[in-house]
This record gives structure tokens, sequence and C-alpha cells, in this order.
């Protein structure tokens, strides 16, 4: 601690240098973190999904529907217990910036099938009760700052024509990943409204043993394969994943800008070090002359270069945090979105090391300073 | 025994696989308490010798011992600790650290000790009452004068009280008024303290303070 002010005092020495550098340090750690918590995000989404429900839908694509008789087939399937379904809803709400996921439930069963998703009873009743009324996520309502019973407009694009909602439920997700920005409204009011011109577009089943997934999935795909509509049935758990694939190359994307931005901050930080390092080349000597060790002044050179990384790196890592936290940006695209504790800290380790590396070369330079030399360079 | 005694001391320098000799055979005594001037021409080798003294440097040949401790056999950990304990240096160009206080810059020697830091304010507060600079303490480098800076550079070398003052050109930056004080200042060190100093000088007028003068020319050390 006695060297704290001596470190303080180094570290303002160019004002300026040091603020711009801690700057690069804090924007390239946001990215950092930004980046990362997009690929733990999709991670996390991969496990949102259960291995006890099944989801079928067309083997030709997932935009393809299915019929809606299909329902009672796989009802009566050996293994499956309950069956629901659901349609892509697709509308805006205003304009197509407030993008969010609206699906059409059969709602007497879709909801039995999500214990996960938890809203109070009495507003379950009061949406089951009203052909117009939506369950909306609670962060939906606060993105959007809506009031139970308030009527929603949505511009529908696969359904044209303004669709009114009313809000009867707000649900919360037991997990995240889930996402709490979804908008589930009664497949009915779809099918009435579209004059009975849709069907499901998946069917979600839940098996009475998870254990038979694969020999249950197998036997209804097989059931419908020369049908006009074959169809292709997985565990929810792999449905889930397989949206998450889709963004493999962006997820190789993700990790090339993320190490790319790495290095260039470690060139950032290695460059102010060691003009920092140049400018005091005297010093050292003139604290070598003093008794400084060679174990101490690079140990005061690295704890310089640590600070301004490892601050740099907090106020990166802590601002994507709470702003991310605070305005759930990116939660609408990619559900349950949020800068994890893990990646907190590990942005921290990595400000740390970024810190330790760029601090190497001028605290070996500093240690291997020869005392004479420098101080006949500047006589 | 004297407090430093150095003994068949020799230095060369290497320039371009062609060997350049400082001096050769260098011996030279200083008791403890005695304040003694090195004289020479440019490039004579003084600041080499004082160097040599300090640990700075090594030697091609002979061993320097500073109160019983052979410090050209020091390994380069040793020496800076040893120095930390032993020498008090004073720089022509001051070498004041621009972004620390006086104060800091005298505190500076003393971080290396075991201090707490009420004892460290209390022994930096005594080195510049002795140098005449208290209502200074809290100036930056920048904010003092040629002289006022020298003086904090004493007051910096005298606070962790070391065994010797080795002093290079202490006069050699400033006018002839605070080189003046500077010397009087160092002479009262050596009476009143009872401070050994050897000092690098080729002001004849400086080189009168001391008790004894030495001339260090062609690699020659004469009385």
């Amino acid at each position: 601690m006695k060297f704290a002010r001596l470190v303080w005092a180094n570290l303002w020495r160019r004002k300026g240098r040091t603020v711009l550098t801690l700057l690069s340090v804090a924007v390239a750690m946001f990215l950092f973190a930004t980046l990362r918590s997009v690929l733990t995000t999709l991670a996390a989404s991969e496990q949102v999904g259960s291995e006890s429900r099944l989801v079928t839908r067309s083997a030709i694509g997932i935009t393809f529907p299915l019929p809606e008789a299909y329902a009672g087939r796989l009802a009566a399937t050996d293994g499956v217990s309950a069956v629901s379904w659901a349609n892509w809803f697709g509308g805006i709400y205003i304009n197509s910036q407030n993008f969010f996921a609206q699906f059409a439930v059969d709602a007497d069963t879709y909801f039995p099938m999500y214990p996960e998703v938890r809203m109070p009873p009495e507003q379950l009743a009061a949406f089951m009760q009203e052909r117009t009324a939506v369950v909306a996520g609670k962060g939906l309502m606060e993105r959007f700052g809506w009031q139970l019973g308030q009527t929603i407009t949505l511009q529908g694009t696969i359904f044209p024509g303004d669709w009114d909602f009313t809000i009867r439920a707000v649900y919360v997700p037991d997990n995240p990943s889930f996402g709490d920005e979804n908008f589930f409204f009664h497949y009915d009011y779809l099918l009435e409204r579209t004059g009975r011109f849709v069907t499901p577009g998946w069917f979600i089943l839940r098996l009475g043993d998870p254990s038979q997934a694969a020999a249950v999935s197998a036997r209804i795909d097989e059931q419908f394969k020369n049908s006009r509509a074959p169809t292709k049935t997985e565990t929810e758990r792999a449905f889930q994943a397989g949206f998450v694939t889709m963004w493999g190359n962006v997820a190789f994307l993700v990790r090339a800008i993320g190490t790319a931005v790495f290095f260039a901050i470690l060139l950032v930080a290695a460059n102010t070090m060691m003009m920092a390092a140049r400018e005091r080349v005297h010093e050292v000597a003139v604290m070598k002359t003093l008794g400084f060790g060679d174990g101490l002044l690079s140990a005061l050179v690295l704890v310089e270069a640590v600070l301004i990384t490892g601050v740099g790196g907090l106020l990166g890592i802590a601002g994507a945090r709470l702003l991310f936290g605070a305005t759930r940006a990116l939660s609408s695209i990619l559900p349950g979105f949020a800068v994890a504790w893990s990646t907190v800290a590990f942005g921290i380790a990595i400000a740390i090391g970024l810190g330790l590396a760029s601090g190497a070369v001028p605290a070996w330079q500093a240690a291997r300073l020869s005392v004479v030399q420098a101080l006949r360079r500047v006589a | 025994m004297a407090l430093v005694e150095i003994r068949e001391l020799s230095k060369s320098f290497y320039r371009d696989s062609q060997e350049i000799a400082v001096f050769h055979g260098v011996n030279l005594n200083i008791e403890r308490g005695d304040f003694l001037a090195l004289m020479g021409p440019s490039g004579s080798g003084k600041s080499t010798l004082l160097n040599l003294v300090a640990g700075l440097d090594a030697p091609t040949a002979g061993r320097v011992t500073v109160d019983g401790a052979e410090v050209t056999g020091m390994k380069a950990r040793t020496l800076a600790a040893w120095r930390a304990r032993h020498i008090g240096f004073v720089f022509q160009f001051y070498n004041l650290l621009p972004v620390l206080t006086a104060f800091q810059n005298v505190e500076l020697p003393l971080l290396l000790t075991g201090l707490s830091k009420k004892e460290r304010r209390e022994h930096v507060m005594t080195a510049m009452g002795v140098v005449g600079l208290t209502d200074r303490a809290e100036h930056y480098p920048r904010q003092l004068s040629g002289g006022q800076e020298q003086r904090v550079g004493i007051a910096r070398a005298v606070v962790s009280d070391p065994t010797i003052i080795l002093a290079d050109e202490p006069t050699g930056d400033l006018d002839a008024q605070s080189a003046d004080e500077i010397l009087t200042l160092l002479q009262r060190l050596n009476d009143e303290f009872g401070k050994t100093i050897l000092m690098v000088t080729h002001d004849a007028r400086a080189a009168e303070r001391a008790h004894e003068v030495m001339h260090l020319d062609k690699g020659v050390l004469t009385r």
C-alpha cells in the first residue's frame, strides 16, 4: 500500500493518455461482454426445451403447417400423454423495430404443457374466457409500459389486417432462457379471423415416459411418412438446438471478432505502457540508485498496467451488465439475454491478463535497465 | 579500518571491441566522517569511481569495501538492498520525480524500509528541516528553483541516514549563490551530523569546502 501513491502519481502523469487507454479498454471489454453474452445466451437457449416434450413439425420445413387432424392421431399414438399446438403470428406492434415473438396457441392444452410458465390462476382464468385475450411476458409489459386490461393492436404480416388483443395475464418464466417477452393468444381467434384458413404450425407432445422419446418420435414420423404432410419429430430440446445451430456461423464470427478485439486492445495497452516506460527510463535509473530492486520496479510497472486494463475492463463489463440489464436491448431477439456473472468474472480475468501481458515487456526492460547508461544518457 | 577501502581498482570500457581503460590500480581510503572532493577533467573517470563505490557499476578488477562489506562481490539483489541502507546519492541534475511532491520525493528511500507512515513523516520532515525546506514540502519540483530542488535531493539522500553520501557534481547545474548554499549545506552535514561525503566536482571553489581533495587524471589518483 505504501507504493500506492507512487503508482497513482505515475498513472496520472499523462492524464489524456491514461484516460484514452482506459476508455479503449472499457469499450473493448463492453464489446467482449456483449459478444460473449450472445454466445452464452445461445448456449443456454439449447437447454430451455424439455426432454419430456416432443415437437412435431413438417418434414419439409418449420414454415409449412400441418393438418389440424393430426392432433387426434398424435394423441392416440402410444407413449404420448398430451398434445397441444401453436402458430407463429409475426405481427408488427406500431413499427417493425418493436419486434417480439407472438404465438397463437391452443389455450386449453398449451399452458398445462408448460408448468415452468407461471402466472396467477385468476389471470389465466380471465385469459381462457375471452377469445381476444393475451398472455404477455413480464419483460414485454415493462418494455412497452403495458397494463393488464390494455388493448394492443398488431398489424398482421402473415395474416393481414389489424388485430386487437386485450392483455388478461402476465407470465414469468422459471427459466430465463424461455424469455419473458413472448405474446400468447388464442389459436381459435386466429382461426376465426382467417375464416378457418389456418392450420397448426407445429405440435407439442407430452411423453408418458421421457426415455421413450426416440421410439415415439420414430413411430410418429413413420405414421405420417407417406401422407401429404410428412412430419419430423424430435425432443423439444433438440428442436431448440436446431434453432441455435442456425446461428452456428454467427457464433464463429462472434468468437473471431472477440479475439480480434482482444489483440487490438492488447496492442493499444502495450503501446501505452511502452511509451510510459520509455519516458521514465531516467526515473527508473534514479530509483535503482535509491535502492529500489529490479523485482519491485517490475512489479510497480505491472501494477500500473493492470490498474489501467482492470479499471477499464471493469467499467466496460459493468457498463454492459447495467446497460443490458436496464434496457433489455437484445432480449427481444435473444430471450434471456443478459451479461452473466460468469462473463463479468471472465472479463475481469481477461482484463487483468491483458494488463500483465501489456506490462510484461516494460517491466522486463525496467528490471534490466543499466543505471549508469541511463543516467549518462540524460547527463 | 577506513570506512571506504578501494584496492587495485580498474575499470575499462569496450568500444567496437577496443578496450578503453578509464583507470587502473586505483587505491583509496576514506575515513569515517571525512569530506573528500574528487576532481579531474571530464572523462577522467570521477563519476565512474563514484558509481563503483555505490555499486551501480562493476569494476574490471579490484575491490571496493564500504563499512566492512565488499560491494564488488555483491549480487544485484543484495546490492539494491545494501544501497538503500548505506548510500545517499546526490545528482548533478537533482533527479527528482516530477510527479511527486518534495515530501514524496524525500520519502521515496523510506518506502524501502519497514517504517510506519507516521515514522516516515517524522523522518521526512526532519530531513526537510535540515535543508530548510519544510514550507515547500507539498510543492512539486516544477514549483521549486534549481537550488531548492537540489536541497530536496540532498534531503532525499540523507533521510535514511546512510553510511556515506556520494555527490556527483552537486553544484554543476546551479548559479554561484545556489551552489554556495548547497556546499554550505553539505559542509554542515559533515560537521554537525558527522556524515562521510565523497563529492565529485571540477569546480575548485567547491572542492575547497572538503577536508581533502584528490585528483584523478589519466587514470592516476593523486592528492
